[in-house]
């Protein structure tokens, strides 16, 4: 059987990777993307911990729906906040979006 | 011996996948990357026996996340060329944070920290289970993320829509 | 119901009130309160005095009392309230009666006069005063009340100075004369009660408290009288000798004695009521009942040590010499007795100098009514004699011959033969007269005269004894002549021809007080005198020598003794004779009889021994120099270019600091607290980027070190 530190390292990876798209993107829609993949690490974790610890009890599932879920009116909103931003200031770049710059 | 073959094959798809997704130049690319990790990932699950799991990540990133962002994308498609660098000033500060996190994550998980792991077969009525336990002991949480979409839902709308109406 | 005693003082007090706030215009109303009030008073008063003095023991130890807490003073609550004890008893008996008699008298001098209501309203907060004085029961209270009188002299004394010349018969010069009159007399009696005050205050510092019953407490008496302390010019003093003659001076300007006496001759300017009230009967007598009232202070160090007894008996015996001298040279009717008052205050003085607690006290009394009833007298006789000139004026036939002087109706060389046109007023003033003489026998002023003669010779003072001797000699001599050159002969000018009778408001009250100044010394015929004495027991005596007694001074009961009550006698028969000799045989015309063969003497006397023109060239020469140098030294020489200098160094100062420090340190360090401000900010808003992944970045930064940190 697979060791649990594989997966949890696998994890860990993907984790970081998203980070990475997160603090290095531009686009907005990137970073949303690192985003998702940060979350999937987070479920990826959950499962592994839920299968090679307690098995029998569901609540490793459960989280994991619930961060699906998360995950997608999280996406839903951000996209809609993109595309109106968009329309107010014909860009998604974060970087451009500094009005409470100091 | 098999399944740790299948699963360092699958976990290198997802790595390499996400890998390009935050190093691809092209967005709608890293959207495709994005993809096949998700795709790598219901893999994962499915390794893990989680296979509802698995069948509602591809159902829910692949078929819903991953559609949304290319929509994104493609409604905010003028300010994808032109640029010559996708990445900000701070990447670099952002890769060295990333990789020594990463590190130090590794190191912990795999080798600092000795897991109580259990050898036990997954119970056969997990599906099951798993309905009854979002009904019944975590009925609040499951209602609490209902009303989230539902939020989500009308609060994209409203904030997508345009002004003049 | 000794709670009422507050009402004695204090119904003339609203009756003032009322006057001056509500009532001013009612002439009539105006009056009718003051004299009501002061009835009600009198009343009350009169209730009072018979209770202590019927039952003479008990309340002799215990006064009818009601106090209040004042103020807090230190340690303990400074307590006042009115009390009655026998001596305040007997006073009782006397002022409000007065009051009342003279405030009746006044209804019908006062008639016409533009501020009637007005004068009611200073007789009324007058009567407060003194009621509130005798009834006192510390010292502090009493001295407020004592001021009060003092006020309201300066004021009755110069009522008639607020008036225009010419507004009714009061020409320019005599408002001149009562303005300056006024405050003569407010300033003199100050310089008094300055001494007093220091007086006063010396005393609280000593024991602590200014309570009549707790400062003549014997132990506390002890106490002052053993007690030492080092004087500039007298050496060692004791503190019961030092503050009794401090005490005493404020008795001297009040009482107007020698050599605070200048301003009571002065004072007849005011309406003579006023001099009646004030000046004759209760005011002045204020002085002599504060050192009766204080005697055990002065009593307490033994005989032979005793500098206090020795000065006040000094006093009292000079001024009732000196001033009945002056009074033998005095035409003004009103001068002459302002004199013998001065003169009869002396009496008490001395009384009370050699001892005679007793004496001074019936003297005090019987002088009250006999003084009030020839004040008043004096004054029907100056109403009359005023109106006659005016009556005179209107029939004239050219200019009048009066040997060249100018007419004054209260000048005696004007009168003459008034017995015949107003009997009342000559029968009453002539037995005040007779009793101020002291008469023999049947007159109160015999009495209480006769009791001082006897005391002085029987303690062995002969000083005193001889010097009041001559005193009522010279007494007897210029009563006799006030009587001679008023009520006999024939009217010497027009206005004594039209004079005629007061109204019955005037008279009435010379009637009653008559009765008083005859009849009212009975009461102290001592136990031992040859046939009148064992009907009367000497009653006054009696009882105040409990009260004596309660206050710890033994008296001895002077055994009748024939030599000094017959030289007494002598003298007021031989002085009244003598002047029947001179005024009373042959008419007399516009010169006294005396002026030529006594001439430098005369000129002495007529001039009151240039006392005032001395005070004038001296003191009040002095002050005015002192006040000018002191100008000078103020705004010429020293202190104005001082301050100026000042100032201008101020300036100076000021500007320099503006300069120096203030712009070259303090607007720098402002400055520099600013510019620190703005680096640090200019510096610290980099950190504010509004980039989200810049603070994503720290947060992931931060998480990582703690990461590190935690696992290594």
């Amino acid at each position: 059987m697979v060791p649990l530190s594989w997966y949890l390292a696998v994890a860990a990876v993907l984790f970081v990777l998203g980070l990475f798209g997160v603090l290095s993107r531009r686009n907005a829609v990137a970073i949303l993307m690192g985003v998702e993949l940060m979350l999937n690490a987070v479920n990826i974790n959950l499962l592994a911990f839920w299968r090679y610890t307690q098995p029998e009890n569901v609540a490793g599932l459960v989280f994991a729906v619930i961060v699906l879920t998360v995950a997608a009116a999280e996406a839903a909103v951000g996209l809609a906040l993109f595309i109106a931003l968009y329309r107010l200031r014909e860009s998604v770049n974060v970087d451009e979006i500094q009005l409470l710059k100091g | 011996m098999i399944l740790k073959v299948v699963f360092l094959l699958v976990s290198l798809f997802t790595v390499g996948s996400a890998l390009m997704v935050v190093t691809h130049k092209n967005l709608f690319s890293s959207a495709l990357f994005l993809v096949a990790s998700f795709f790598g990932v219901a893999a994962l699950y499915v390794l893990l026996e989680a296979e509802f799991l698995a069948v509602a990540q591809v159902l829910i990133y692949v078929g819903a996340i991953a559609t949304l962002i290319i929509f994104a994308i493609m409604l905010t498609r003028g300010m994808m060329s032109g640029r010559t660098s996708p990445r900000n000033d701070q990447a670099a500060w952002a890769g060295l944070a990333s990789v020594v996190l990463g590190l130090v994550l590794l190191y912990v998980v795999v080798f600092r920290v000795q897991w109580p792991v259990v050898e036990k077969p997954v119970p056969p009525d997990t599906i099951e289970q798993l309905g009854r336990a979002l009904v019944g002991r975590y009925v609040v949480p499951f209602e609490v993320a209902s009303v989230l979409l539902l939020a989500a839902l009308v609060g994209a709308v409203l904030i997508a829509r345009e002004k003049e109406v | 119901m000794d709670t009422l005693l507050v009402l004695i003082p204090a119904l003339p007090f609203l009756a003032f009130i009322t006057i001056v706030l509500v009532t001013n215009h009612d002439k009539r109303l105006s009056a009718s309160l003051t004299i009501g009030a002061t009835a009600l008073s009198w009343l009350l008063g009169w209730y009072f005095a018979f209770r202590a003095l019927l039952h003479p023991e008990h309340y002799a130890e215990h006064p009818m009392a009601w106090t209040v807490p004042w103020f807090p003073g230190g340690h303990t609550v400074f307590v006042t309230g009115f009390q009655v004890d026998l001596l305040t008893a007997a006073m009782l008996f006397m002022v409000p009666f007065l009051c009342l008699l003279i405030f009746i008298y006044s209804l019908g001098y006062m008639e016409g006069d533009p501020r009637f209501s007005r004068f009611f309203a200073y007789l009324a907060l007058f009567a407060t005063g003194m009621l509130g004085f005798i009834l006192a029961d510390n010292m502090l209270l009493a001295f407020i009340f004592w001021e009060l009188m003092g006020v309201c002299s300066y004021l009755l004394i110069g009522f008639w100075s607020f008036r225009k010349p010419g507004e009714t018969h009061i020409d320019h010069a005599q408002v001149e004369r009562a303005r300056r009159a006024s405050l003569k007399a407010f300033i003199t009696t100050r310089v008094g009660d300055t001494v007093m005050l220091a007086g006063m205050v010396l005393l609280y510092a000593m024991t602590g408290s200014l309570r009549w019953s707790e400062v003549l407490a014997p132990h506390t008496l002890e106490r002052l009288a053993e007690q030492m302390t080092q004087m500039p010019v007298f050496g060692d003093v004791r503190w019961a000798t030092l503050l009794a003659i401090l005490v005493f001076w404020g008795a001297i300007g009040k009482s107007a004695q020698f050599p605070l006496h200048v301003w009571l001759p002065d004072a007849m300017e005011g309406p003579t009521p006023v001099s009646a009230l004030i000046h004759a009967a209760t005011m002045v007598s204020a002085g002599v009942y504060l050192i009766i009232r204080t005697f055990p202070l002065f009593h307490v160090v033994a005989h032979g040590h005793n500098g206090a007894m020795w000065f006040v008996a000094f006093i009292g015996t000079f001024t009732a010499l000196f001033a009945a001298t002056i009074g033998v040279a005095q035409f003004d009717i009103k001068r002459v007795l302002a004199y013998s008052t001065i003169s009869q205050l002396g009496y008490m003085f001395a009384a009370l100098g050699i001892g005679a607690y007793v004496a001074a006290a019936f003297h005090l009394l019987m002088h009250a009514f006999f003084k009030a009833l020839l004040f008043l007298g004096s004054g029907s006789v100056i109403h009359a004699m005023h109106h006659g000139h005016h009556v005179a004026h209107e029939h004239a036939h050219g200019e009048e011959d009066l040997g060249g002087l100018e007419f004054n109706p209260n000048d005696m060389r004007f009168m003459g033969g008034l017995m015949k046109k107003m009997p009342i007023t000559a029968w009453t003033f002539i037995a005040g007269g007779l009793s101020l003489a002291a008469f023999p026998i049947i007159t109160a002023g015999f009495w209480s005269k006769d009791e001082i003669l006897a005391e002085a010779w029987h303690n062995g003072h002969m000083w005193v004894f001889w010097t009041l001797a001559v005193a009522a000699f010279l007494t007897a001599f210029y009563t006799g002549r006030q009587i001679f050159m008023t009520f006999f002969g024939e009217p010497r000018t027009e206005a004594a021809r039209h004079a005629h009778e007061s109204p019955k408001t005037m008279t009435y009250p010379l009637i009653i007080l008559a009765v008083f100044a005859i009849a009212g010394g009975w009461v102290g015929i001592p136990e031992t005198f040859p046939g009148l004495g064992p009907l009367v027991k000497g009653w006054f005596q009696s009882v105040m020598e409990i009260q004596a007694e309660a206050l710890h001074i033994h008296m001895e009961p002077v055994p009748f003794n024939p030599v000094p009550a017959l030289i007494s006698m002598t003298m007021a028969l031989g002085g009244l004779l003598v002047a029947w000799l001179i005024y009373g045989t042959r008419p007399l015309g516009f010169e006294d009889p005396l002026e030529r063969p006594l001439n430098g003497l005369w000129q002495v006397l007529y001039h009151k021994y240039w006392i005032d023109e001395i005070y004038q060239g001296t003191i009040i020469a002095f002050a005015k120099w002192f006040a000018v140098f002191l100008y000078k030294v103020d705004d010429v020489w020293i202190i104005d270019p001082l301050v100026d200098k000042v100032g201008r160094f101020g300036r100076w100062l000021a500007f320099s600091t503006r300069r120096f420090v203030d712009e070259q340190i303090i607007d720098r360090l402002v400055n520099l607290t600013a510019w620190v401000s703005n680096v640090l900010g200019e510096w610290f808003r980099q950190i504010q980027t509004g980039q989200v992944q810049n603070y994503l970045l720290a947060i992931a930064l931060t998480v990582t070190v703690l990461l590190l940190l935690t696992v290594f």
